[in-house]
């Protein structure tokens, strides 16, 4: 058993935001999927407050050892969430982590209280790579801006809040100290890299809204260095991330500081990749005990 | 209104490696025969995601994703059979044919598996075409149109529509000699009315002539059409399926990363406003 912020889990391993749907997983492969759910605790797409169609195709492009995505946070909203994917996902065997979004800090209390009175949800994480609308400026790039939104959002919730930090700043380890000074209870990092491809067939970009984030094992070692810069900088628990495919790759952002680990791209190339890793983790501590 | 069509058939959880039993040249493409022991025979329109246990990240670090690909053919393989002379194995379960051609480092690292090799297999993911009655009452017959090597899924299509006797009328249209194939392989026991663009063989043309030709002549509502090809083709068929009032289904592609709903990449519009996620509202999308 694995603790994290309070919630037991059953293995060190959970999925990151918005790379996994559990509820469309369900469909395509029943209830095989639950008996055999990869992830310790799930993490959902990140929610607004307004439901979001997304961003106009294309949204994905490959890359060497990844892939650039800018998906633009589809979602049914906060009530469309509440009454349709909530019920579903509580039927999951673990616990559940809502990922949410907002440009503002009235909006952000609002979707955390309303939450908040579900027991279903065991913990929230924030994804904080998004303009503030008043200032104009990515609460996740400004320490005092994230310092400020924890404040807002601290007394609303006594649920663990897990700051999503991005990785997309020159020194994310100040953004992690002014998250804990907000009181937060733990952070994960990292997101997507900012990155751009250009379609050899037309000159532009392949992504259509011009660049997105780059996942997947080519940004594992920037995940690395940022994981230990965090972990000097801040004694909170880390979910760490960014480019995890194997047993292996778990061990080294454990070693680097992280208390877990998150699986994103990997779980598009092989679904059951989250279990794959727990066991090839358990098998590594095991040999070496 | 494009609608999801029909449910799916349901996969096993996570990949499997699948063996390679036979690889061949098919015209300009290539079909790959897979044996999966362990899933489900999949339903027409269905696809799988495959990726070669060796050498995937094999130029450049790609390519780094699965590729999807519609079945082109699917067989149980009820008796045992021999896969492998040499050695006198016998393997069962069902053999998923493959239509591939090589328009990047994915596809291309695909055209080169060979008998024996190992590839991972997601699926069958994906809804499946409807029966005609099911999109038109009066629907007493199917027409299967395809374009290049969109015409993939419309083999399994018309095989499953010959075991249940339902009349079926087939087109298929290639841009040239060398973007041509599946034909003696997958289409080799039906009468197939044949366009291209070059004028290699059958009409000189596209393929959407002979289906314009083909529906002007038939009262409307007896048949459902079904389609897949490249973009412009399919928009062309939905609309001269909309202006005549024939029901129609369309197998539709788009950049897929994961195949089972988890990345948002495979959007495409729904009219009305939004997205469909290709890989679980479709391949299969309803028009009209």
């Amino acid at each position: 058993m694995v603790e994290l912020c309070g919630i037991e889990l059953a293995h060190p391993v959970i999925n990151a935001s918005g790379t996994f749907d559990a509820i469309a997983a369900q469909r395509v492969y029943g209830d095989a999927l639950l008996d055999d759910f990869p992830f310790a605790a799930f993490v959902s797409k990140t929610i607004t407050l307004e439901p979001r169609a997304g961003n106009e195709p294309q949204r994905i492009w490959e890359t060497p050892a990844g892939m650039i995505n800018s998906i633009g946070l589809p979602n049914k909203g906060l009530d469309g969430f509440l009454a349709e994917d909530l019920p579903r996902l509580a039927e999951l065997p673990v616990p559940l982590i809502v990922s949410v979004m907002a440009t503002g800090h009235e909006d952000f209390k609002r979707m955390v209280a309303a939450l908040d009175e579900r027991e279903e949800v065991a913990a929230f994480e924030l994804n904080i790579s998004c303009p503030n609308v008043h200032s104009g400026l990515i609460v996740g790039e400004q320490p005092a801006e994230t310092l400020a939104l924890l404040e807002a959002l601290r007394p609303v919730t006594p649920k663990p809040l897990i700051v999503k930090l991005t990785p997309n700043v020159a020194d994310p380890a100040a953004v992690a100290v002014a998250a804990k000074e907000g009181g937060a209870d733990a952070v994960s990092l990292i997101n997507t890299l900012k990155a751009s491809a250009i379609d050899p067939a037309t000159g532009r970009p392949g992504i259509a809204a011009g660049h997105g984030g780059l996942s997947g094992p080519a940004v594992r070692p920037i995940a690395v260095a940022q994981v230990r810069a965090v972990a000097a900088a801040v004694r909170l628990p880390i979910v760490g991330m960014g480019g995890i495919c194997s047993g292996a790759d778990a061990a080294e952002m454990i070693a680097a500081g992280a208390t877990v680990v998150a699986v994103g791209t990997e779980s598009f190339r092989d679904p059951r990749a989250g279990k794959r890793i727990a066991v090839e983790l358990a098998d590594r501590y095991a040999a070496m005990s | 209104m494009l609608e999801e069509a029909v449910d799916r058939r349901v996969a096993p959880f996570g990949r499997r490696l699948c063996e390679a039993i036979e690889a061949r040249d098919s015209g300009g493409y290539r079909v790959v025969s897979l044996l999966d022991s362990e899933g489900p025979a999949p339903e027409p329109g269905q696809f799988y995601m495959l990726a070669t246990e060796r050498h995937w990240q094999q130029r450049g670090e790609r390519p780094f994703l699965p590729r999807a690909l519609s079945v082109a053919d699917a067989e149980p393989l009820t008796s045992p059979f021999v896969a492998d002379s040499a050695t006198k194995r016998e393997v069962s379960g069902v053999r998923l044919d493959f239509l591939l051609e090589g328009v990047g480092p994915g596809t291309d690292r695909l055209c080169e598996i060979e008998a024996g090799e190992a590839v991972w297999v997601n699926g069958p993911l994906g809804n499946s075409f409807s029966p005609p009655r099911e999109l038109a009452p009066g629907a007493a017959g199917a027409i299967l149109v395809g374009g290049g090597i969109g015409i993939a899924p419309l083999a399994l299509l018309r095989r499953h529509f010959a075991a249940r006797g339902i009349p079926t009328r087939v087109l298929l249209g290639f841009r040239d000699r060398v973007h041509s194939g599946g034909l003696d392989d997958l289409f080799a026991c039906c009468e197939v009315r044949l366009a291209s663009e070059d004028g290699h063989a059958g009409h000189r043309g596209y393929v959407t002539d002979l289906l314009a030709a083909m529906i002007e002549g038939d009262d409307a509502s007896s048949a459902a059409v079904y389609a897949c090809g490249p973009p412009p083709m399919l928009d062309a068929i939905a609309k001269l399926c909309s202006d005549r009032g024939v029901a129609c289904e369309l197998a539709m592609e788009s950049p897929m990363a994961c195949g089972f709903g988890a990345c948002f990449g495979c959007a495409v519009p729904r009219p009305g406003g939004g997205y469909l996620r290709l890989c679980i509202d479709g391949p299969v999308v309803r028009c009209g």
